[in-house]
C-alpha cells in the first residue's frame, strides 16, 4: 500500500514537470505545426537562469533565500526565458513559417545546438549544484512520505496550468490562439495579427519550461547544459499522449507518463525508465494516433 | 558532352579519393574514413528522406544493427568478418520492416518520432543488455582478413570503406533512376495520386525504409572492424541529427550533394577545432540561417530530375551549375 502511494506522489511530481514542458509543445504545435525541438532547451535555460539568480541573490549559496526571494528569482526566470523564447521565434521560426515542414525541423534543431552550446559558453560544460535546500520532511501517510516539496511543486505547477486554462479560454488573446489553431489564413482576413499571438504563444511556453526547469533544479538538486534534451523527448511524448494540440491532453498526458514511468521504473529497474516512455509513445502513436483527447486529424501527407 | 564531363569528373574524383592516403597524414586519413563513412550514411538516408519523403530521426539505429551484429558474431562466436555481412543485411532488413509496417501509415512528423523513439529504445538496449557488452560496449574485435592478407593499417580501412561508398552510390543512383525510385519520387511529391496510379506506397516505402537500413547497417559493419570497439555512445540521437544534416545541407534526393554534405558535415567541425567550445554553437547557426537563406541545400537535386523529363532541346541552353533559377519543386510536406 505504502509503496503504491509513494510511486503515485514521485510520479505525480515528474508528471507535473512533464506537463508544464508538454503545454508548450502542444501549444505551438497546436497554432504552427511546428515540432519546436528546442523547447527542451527552454527549459534547461530556465533552470541555468534561476541557478545564477539564486546564486547572486544568496551570495554563492551562503545565506539561504527565502520563500519569497525563490518566488521572485522563479518568475523571473520565467519571465527571461519567455523572452528568449520570442526572440527565438522571430529570429528563427517567423521567416521559415510557410517553408516545407522539414526546413522548420531542420531549423529547430539549429536553435537547439545554439542554445545548449551557448549554455555550455556562458556556464561552463559543468554540473552545477542548486544553491538551494528544500525541506526534505513531510507528512507521513500510511507508511509512505510526502513531502511539503513535493506538494508545492505540484501545486505551482496546477496553479500555473489552471492560469494558462484560464487565459486561453477568458481573454482576448487566447480567443485569437484557438481561432489561429484552427484556422491561420481564415485569421488574418479577420485582421488578428497573427505574428503576435504566434510570439505570445511562444513566450508562454518558453516561461512555462522555464518555470518546470528551476523547480526540477531545485528538486533534483544538480543542472547541466544537456538536461534538456531528452525531458524534450519525454514531454513531447507527454505532449502526443494526451493527443497533441490539445492543452488539457498535455496536462493529463504529463501525468500518465510520470507515472507510468515511476511504476515501470519500480518494476523493471531505472535504466529502463526511458524505454518505458519511448514504448508507450510508440504504442500510442500506432493503436490511437490522435492520443487520449486529441481529436482526429485529417492525413496531411 | 555534357555526359561524358561528368563521366570524366567523376572517375578524376574517383582517382583522387585512391591516392588521398598516401597525400595526408594520419590525422586527416583518419578524417578522410570518416567522412567516407558518412558518405555510406548519407546515401542510405538519402533513400530514405530524399527519395521516398520519410523524415526519419532514428538512423543511427541501423548503424547500431550493423555494428553490433559483426561485433557480437565476431568476438563471442567467431565468425569471419565477410559472413557477418549477410547477417547484419538481413537484420537490418527485418528490423526496418518491423519499425516501418506498423508506423509507416501514420503522418510525417509522427513517424519522425517514431523512429526518433526507435533509434532511443535501440541504445538504450545497447546500455543495458549484456550480449552488447552495456555501456562500455564491445571491445577486442577481431580484424578482418583478406585470403591470408589481414587489414590492419589505417590505409586498408580507407578502402575497403571508399569500396563501401562507391557501391552505396552507384546502387542508390541507379535506384533513384529507376522504376522503383520514381515511384517513391511520386509518393514524396503526392501520395493520393501515387496510389491512384497503381503504385502500393506501403510495400514501397517499406522497401525505402528496408534500402536505407541495409546500406546504414553495412557502413555498421565496416565501423565495427575499422575500430575494433563499439559503443552505444557512437549511436545516439546526435549521430542520426548529423546523418540527417548531411542528407540536408548536401541537398535531398541529390547524389553529389549528399555526398559533399557528409564531407561538410565532417571536415567543418574539424577545421573549426581551434574555435573549440564554439562550433556546435556556430554549427547551429549555420543551419538556421541555411535554411532560412537556401533550404533546398547546396547542391539540389531537382536539376538533375527535371532533366529527366525534359527533352535534350530545353536543356541545351542551360548551365548545370545555375540551378537555383529552377523552381523549387521538391519539398516535404
Amino acid at each position: 500500500m505504502e509503496i503504491i502511494l509513494q510511486t503515485l506522489v514521485d510520479g505525480l511530481v515528474v508528471g507535473a514537470f512533464y506537463s508544464l514542458i508538454a503545454l508548450g509543445y502542444t501549444m505551438v504545435y497546436g497554432i504552427i505545426k511546428l515540432l519546436n525541438f528546442a523547447h527542451g532547451d527552454l527549459y534547461m535555460l530556465g533552470a541555468f537562469i534561476g541557478f545564477s539568480l539564486l546564486s547572486w541573490l544568496t551570495g554563492d549559496g551562503a545565506s539561504a533565500a527565502g520563500l519569497l526571494g525563490i518566488g521572485v528569482v522563479f518568475l523571473l526566470s520565467m519571465l527571461l526565458v519567455g523572452l528568449v523564447g520570442m526572440g527565438v521565434e522571430r529570429l528563427a521560426y517567423r521567416p521559415l513559417l510557410t517553408a516545407p515542414r522539414l526546413s522548420i525541423l531542420i531549423t529547430a534543431i539549429g536553435v537547439s545546438l545554439f542554445l545548449e552550446y551557448g549554455t555550455m559558453i556562458i556556464w561552463s560544460p559543468n554540473v552545477f549544484v542548486y544553491p538551494v535546500q528544500l525541506p526534505q520532511t513531510g507528512w507521513q501517510v500510511m507508511g509512505a512520505t510526502i513531502t511539503y516539496t513535493q506538494v508545492g511543486l505540484i501545486a505551482v505547477s496546477c496553479l500555473l496550468m489552471y492560469a494558462l486554462n484560464l487565459f486561453i479560454h477568458r481573454t482576448i488573446y487566447g480567443k485569437a490562439m484557438r481561432a489561429i489553431a484552427l484556422d491561420q489564413t481564415a485569421c488574418q482576413l479577420m485582421g488578428i495579427d497573427v505574428h503576435r499571438v504566434i510570439a505570445l504563444t511562444f513566450f508562454i511556453g518558453g516561461s512555462l519550461a522555464a518555470g518546470a526547469g528551476v523547480m526540477a533544479g531545485a528538486y533534483y538538486g544538480t543542472i547541466n547544459f544537456l538536461m534538456g534534451f531528452i525531458i524534450g523527448l519525454k514531454a513531447f511524448t507527454a505532449a502526443v499522449l494526451g493527443g497533441i494540440g490539445s492543452i488539457p491532453g498535455a496536462m493529463l498526458g504529463g501525468f500518465v507518463l510520470g507515472m507510468f514511468e515511476t511504476v515501470g521504473t519500480f518494476w523493471i529497474g531505472g535504466s529502463w525508465k526511458d524505454v518505458v516512455a519511448f514504448s508507450l509513445l510508440i504504442l500510442i502513436l500506432v493503436l490511437k494516433p490522435t492520443g487520449i483527447m486529441g481529436e482526429k486529424v485529417t492525413e496531411r501527407m | 558532352m555534357k555526359q561524358q564531363a561528368r563521366r570524366l569528373l567523376q572517375i578524376l574524383l574517383l582517382l583522387v579519393a585512391i591516392v588521398l592516403p598516401f597525400g595526408v597524414n594520419n590525422y586527416w586519413l583518419d578524417v578522410a574514413t570518416l567522412v567516407l563513412f558518412y558518405v555510406v550514411l548519407c546515401q542510405g538516408l538519402n533513400v530514405v528522406v530524399g527519395f521516398a519523403g520519410l523524415l526519419d530521426l532514428g538512423y543511427a539505429a541501423f548503424f547500431a544493427v550493423g555494428a553490433y551484429t559483426t561485433g557480437i558474431l565476431m568476438t563471442v562466436y567467431d565468425w569471419s568478418f565477410w559472413l557477418t555481412l549477410p547477417v547484419a543485411v538481413l537484420l537490418a532488413a527485418v528490423s526496418g520492416v518491423i519499425i516501418g509496417a506498423p508506423t509507416l501509415r501514420l503522418r510525417s512528423d509522427y513517424l519522425a518520432i517514431v523512429t526518433l523513439g526507435f533509434g532511443e529504445i535501440i541504445r538504450i538496449l545497447a546500455i543495458n543488455l549484456d550480449i552488447t557488452g552495456s555501456a562500455s560496449g564491445i571491445y577486442g574485435i577481431p580484424r578482418p582478413s583478406l585470403g591470408g592478407y589481414t587489414l590492419s593499417a589505417q590505409h586498408d580501412f580507407y578502402y575497403l570503406i571508399l569500396l563501401f561508398a562507391v557501391l552505396a552510390i552507384i546502387a542508390v543512383s541507379r535506384l533513384g533512376r529507376s522504376r522503383i525510385g520514381r515511384a517513391w519520387m511520386y509518393i514524396r511529391e503526392d501520395e493520393d495520386a501515387a496510389e491512384a496510379m497503381g503504385i502500393n506506397r506501403i510495400r514501397m516505402k517499406l522497401l525505402a525504409y528496408s534500402i536505407g537500413a541495409v546500406i546504414g547497417s553495412l557502413a555498421g559493419c565496416v565501423f565495427a572492424v575499422k575500430m575494433s570497439a563499439i559503443a552505444p555512445l557512437s549511436f545516439s540521437f546526435m549521430q542520426s541529427i548529423m546523418i540527417l544534416l548531411a542528407v540536408v545541407l548536401g541537398g535531398l534526393g541529390s547524389i553529389p550533394g549528399v555526398v559533399l554534405g557528409a564531407a561538410l558535415v565532417i571536415v567543418l567541425p574539424e577545421l573549426l577545432r581551434s574555435a573549440e567550445d564554439w562550433r556546435y554553437l556556430i554549427f547551429g547557426v549555420a543551419l538556421v540561417v541555411m535554411m532560412i537563406y537556401r533550404p533546398q541545400g547546396i547542391w539540389p537535386a531537382k536539376y538533375e530530375a527535371l532533366a529527366e523529363h525534359q527533352s535534350p532541346a530545353k536543356l541545351a541552353g542551360r548551365d548545370g551549375s545555375h540551378d537555383e533559377n529552377v523552381p523549387h519543386s521538391r519539398e516535404l510536406s
